[in-house]
């Protein structure tokens, strides 16, 4: 099959999972209560960190385990789970959740956007509009958009209750008197719901205006930080700027070398070891779908087909 | 003075303990727009005591602290939430410490120093922030050139005209300084204090200004307070206190320290 | 051509079987058995139960074979498992009074009721490389004293307490539930029962280290062995429709008493302090560092200047775990070229202003990128 049209039913099912003696979704229904709680709460605040009781996971702290204990708390036998990382369905860390789910929880998997429930991502928001039955989960190495500001939780928490959010504007500000212009570039804070100043966790400012108001639900779980928060569906996310200094995105000279597309985040491949290099797109689906559609990109010297959605694998 | 003479501040009987020692005990004193109020004493005398709990950093054991907001309503400092609290004192307050390490982020430049407040109060336009900053470093008579510098490369005079600037950017009805001189040279303590002078004659403030230094407030302050063991000991006309100490620790303070 | 992020799911798993067998090493050699590991590498079983948070010298002999000899591998893989581990209660605090003692001394004083007890020790060995061990070890079962030791064996801060020179332990309420730090989120400053669960499964050379610093005078606060005591306790339960405790097994403990010189403050008259530390099995330098450490998180409460590492409790807290450290610090390997890229075409647009600025003047006011 040169390409998956359909959902990727797991090869085994509920009765045979590999992971023997655990819970539906590995977390025990007591601590997907504990979790489900939390985000509740975050639903209801949006923007704002709620603390909760994270668990250790079988996988290690910081390679998506905040991720990880949201989708285990919201995920259910019907779904149809995608998970990316750095937009791409086949990287190890993306690789390895979805392929935890499968054997826990036994649902379906899928890389294409458009027919997953759920898409646990890390860096990137994908390309294609989301909608109202889907929800994004996000894996957060740091949430709290003051940290590197000021290292002290419960002067944070307090900067936060009081909406004293001077100080990111003060580093906003640095940037443009040392540089001319903002230099954050991901992470890059927004305003949710214009109260709480979050993190939107390491994706590229590129993809900071998906988050405005977008149809599906966003949950956000940093587990060694042990918050969770949310930005429900149709919220006003704002990038922090100035009037004058107003919030930019990515630009790139070239299309998608593959299938020549403009206004997707690409990534630099490089190809040689003389600076030779070309621009893909970082969202795997997407590139593989216009393809599909008959777009080739200038990086394609033969028929456009010759590189399909496998990526070339005999 | 045409406009008629409602107290800015009004202190009622504060007193505040650590645990069973007495920081300070029972004072009370108002202060009008405009006026500046020298609080003197030892090391020990309760005045940083004293300044901490006006100055809405320190609850006090009792007495009452009643301010009379912009919008002319008196208010309790400590009965405002902290949110309120925490904005007044960033917008109609100013405190300038005697270490401006206190005072001052370190670790931005000395226009974000001054920008902070405008920015904090929703301020989005980069070219008025840095315009405001350049105005009010002036009025400062610091270099604007350095502007993008840290605090840390500035000598300490400057870095407190910083601290000063850095406050009145909001346009404060009420400062408060702790020891804004002491650390200083002398020929840099009086440049200092020349300037303060200028703003707070020009721009109306009202002044706390807590020292050891009687040679300040004879400058600064339009009345005195002595303060011993907590309590304040003799209160009145700066001229008239230091010309004519009625107090004998007051007369032993003059004698001492003040060279006739 | 352009192939270089595909076949993810392939290379994991032959990594994994890769791994698989390197742990297993030269077929020609025996496997090592959990009752080898569990027997003949003691110690490391006790740190991973003890900064694995479970005592099972079994589970943990498990995890340091699946580890291959990484310990912190190890603790991973005992805390992955515990988490998912149902809970049927709290048992009753340890006494660790009545402690059936293997060793236990006092630096504080020269004999005491219930005297020095050496027991095992690497402290009065001479750390030589014993080569004779090297062709294998047929040493006798060493022989045992005829009598058990003295089951009185009154503890070193009780002593003090009697003359009142020690600071009475804070009595917990009895209602107050004690925290959980499995369960809930840390709050800071964090109250001693949150602070002393997380130095117990702290990382011990993160411990080690942070009491040497307050040796060293990051803190410094006098400290001296009260006493130390290794042995097994007994723990008790009280089902809830049984209206008693009942003993449910043994565990075995290492204990720590520190005892801390204190000037005395306004409330308080000068008087020794206390600073506590308790492993699982016997790991004797993590329950010391951790007694120091547990001191010296004390200063806010004691009224004394906060001003080292030690004493922060966030900055202590929330970097003593070594599973989130571990996890945080190695999760750089994972892709970030998003992120790396989003910084490749900003800096690229810096420097090519800073070209720019530099090529359209050549004159002087205009020589910085910042002046602009």
């Amino acid at each position: 099959m040169n390409r998956m049209t359909t959902t990727t039913p797991v090869a085994s099912s509920s009765t045979t999972l590999g992971a023997e003696g655990y819970n539906f979704a590995y977390l025990d229904e007591q601590t997907k209560r504990m979790i489900r709680r939390a985000i509740l709460k975050a639903v209801a605040i949006p923007g704002y960190q709620v603390p909760f009781g994270s668990r250790e996971m079988p996988l290690p702290y910081g390679w998506g385990t905040g991720g990880i204990q949201v989708t285990a708390s919201v995920i259910g036998p019907q779904d149809v789970l995608k998970v990316i990382d750095q937009g791409a369905d086949d990287t190890t860390n993306a690789v390895n959740i979805r392929r935890f789910f499968a054997k826990t929880a036994g649902v379906a998997t899928t890389e294409k956007t458009d027919q997953a429930s759920l898409i646990q991502t890390r860096h990137r928001i994908p390309e294609k509009p989301l909608t109202e039955n889907q929800i994004l989960i996000y894996q957060v190495p740091l949430p709290e958009p003051l940290r590197k500001l000021e290292p002290r939780e419960t002067e944070t928490r307090t900067m936060h209750a009081l909406e004293e959010y001077g100080v990111m504007h003060v580093s906003l500000y640095e940037d443009i008197a040392h540089f001319g212009r903002i230099t954050k570039s991901y992470d890059y804070p927004v305003r949710v719901n214009d109260r709480y100043v979050m993190a939107p966790s390491p994706i590229p400012k590129f993809d900071n205006p998906k988050m405005d108001r977008m149809p599906a639900l966003q949950l956000f779980g940093a587990g060694r930080e042990k918050r969770i928060y949310a930005v429900p569906p149709y919220t006003k996310v704002k990038s922090l700027d100035f009037e004058d200094h107003p919030f930019e995105i990515e630009t790139w000279d070239e299309p998608c070398a593959l299938c020549a597309a403009t206004d997707s985040y690409l990534d630099e491949v490089v190809t040689d070891d003389k600076g030779g290099r070309m621009f893909v797109c970082s969202d795997s689906d997407y590139c593989a779908d216009r393809r599909d559609a008959g777009h080739a990109g200038p990086g394609l010297p033969t028929a456009p087909k010759a590189i399909s959605r496998d990526g070339g694998k005999p | 003075m045409t406009a008629p003479r409602t107290p800015l501040l009004t202190v009622d009987g504060l007193t505040h303990r650590y645990g069973e020692r007495i920081g300070c005990s029972d004072v009370s004193f108002q202060m009008f727009p405009g006026e500046v109020l020298g609080i003197v004493g030892e090391s020990g005398s309760g005045k940083t005591t004293l300044l901490k709990c006006i100055s809405g950093q320190m609850e006090p054991t009792e007495g009452s602290i009643l301010y009379a907001s912009r919008d002319a309503r008196d208010v309790e400092v400590y009965g405002l939430g902290e949110a309120r609290r925490r904005m007044l004192m960033r917008t109609d307050w100013g405190i300038v410490y005697q270490n401006a390490r206190d005072g001052l982020r370190m670790k931005v430049s000395a226009g974000a120093n001054v920008g902070e407040r405008l920015m904090a109060i929703g301020e989005r336009n980069y070219g008025d922030i840095r315009h405001q900053a350049e105005d009010w470093l002036t009025r400062v008579e610091m270099d604007i050139a350095r502007m993008d510098d840290l605090p840390a490369t500035f000598s300490g005079g400057m870095q407190q005209r910083l601290q000063i600037a850095r406050n009145l950017v909001t346009k404060p009805r009420l400062v408060f300084m702790d020891e804004p001189t002491s650390g200083l040279d002398v020929s840099v303590q009086a440049r200092l204090l020349d300037l303060v002078r200028g703003l707070v004659s020009t721009l109306g403030l009202a002044c706390i200004v807590v020292t050891h230094d009687l040679g300040v407030v004879r400058l600064l302050s339009h009345r005195l307070m002595v303060m011993k063991g907590g309590r304040v000991v003799e209160h009145g006309l700066t001229d008239q206190v230091l010309d004519d100490p009625q107090h004998a620790y007051t007369q032993l303070l003059v004698s001492s320290i003040l060279p006739v | 051509m352009y192939v270089a992020v595909k076949g993810g799911e392939q290379a994991i798993e032959n990594s994994q079987a890769l791994l698989a067998d390197r742990r297993r090493g030269d077929r020609s050699l025996p496997e090592l058995t959990i009752a080898q590991i569990r027997e003949q590498m003691p110690l490391a079983v006790d740190r991973v139960m003890t900064e694995g948070s479970l005592h099972d010298r079994d589970l943990a002999a498990l995890a340091i074979k699946q580890a291959a000899g990484d310990m912190h591998e190890a603790v991973f893989l005992l805390r992955a498992y515990r988490t998912t581990l149902p809970r049927f209660g709290i048992s009753e605090p340890l006494n660790t009074d009545r402690m059936h003692i293997h060793r236990r001394i006092s630096a504080t004083y020269k004999d005491l009721p219930g005297g020095q007890v050496l027991g095992a020790s690497f402290d009065y060995t001479h750390r030589l490389l014993d080569f004779a061990l090297a062709a294998g070890d047929d040493r006798p079962v060493a022989e045992l004293a005829e009598h058990a030791v003295d089951a009185r064996m009154p503890r070193v801060a009780e002593i003090l307490d009697h003359e009142g020179l020690i600071e009475c332990e804070a009595p917990d309420s009895d209602d107050a539930p004690v925290s959980d730090i499995t369960r809930e989120s840390p709050r800071y400053p964090a109250d001693r029962a949150a602070r002393l669960q997380a130095l117990a499964r702290g990382d011990e050379g993160y411990l080690l280290a942070l009491g040497y610093s307050t040796q060293r005078g990051y803190g410094n606060n006098h400290p001296f062995v009260g006493e130390i005591r290794h042995g097994t306790v007994s723990v008790e339960f009280e089902p809830e429709e049984l209206g008693f405790p009942i003993e449910i097994g043994e565990i075995e403990v290492t204990e720590c008493q520190m005892v801390n010189q204190f000037k005395g403050s306004t409330t308080k008259p000068p008087q020794f302090t206390r600073g506590y530390g308790l492993t699982f099995g016997h790991c004797e330098r993590k329950a010391m560092s951790m007694a120091l450490v547990d001191r010296a998180l004390r200063a806010e409460e004691l009224g004394e200047t906060i001003d080292a590492p030690a004493q922060d409790h966030e900055f202590v807290l929330s970097h003593s775990d070594s599973v989130e450290a571990s996890g945080f610090v190695q999760h750089l390997k994972l892709p970030h070229y998003v992120d790396f890229q989003a910084e490749l075409v900003t800096v690229r647009a810096l420097r090519e202003k800073a070209r720019r600025l530099a090529e359209s003047s050549d004159d002087p006011e205009s020589s910085s990128i910042a002046a602009e």
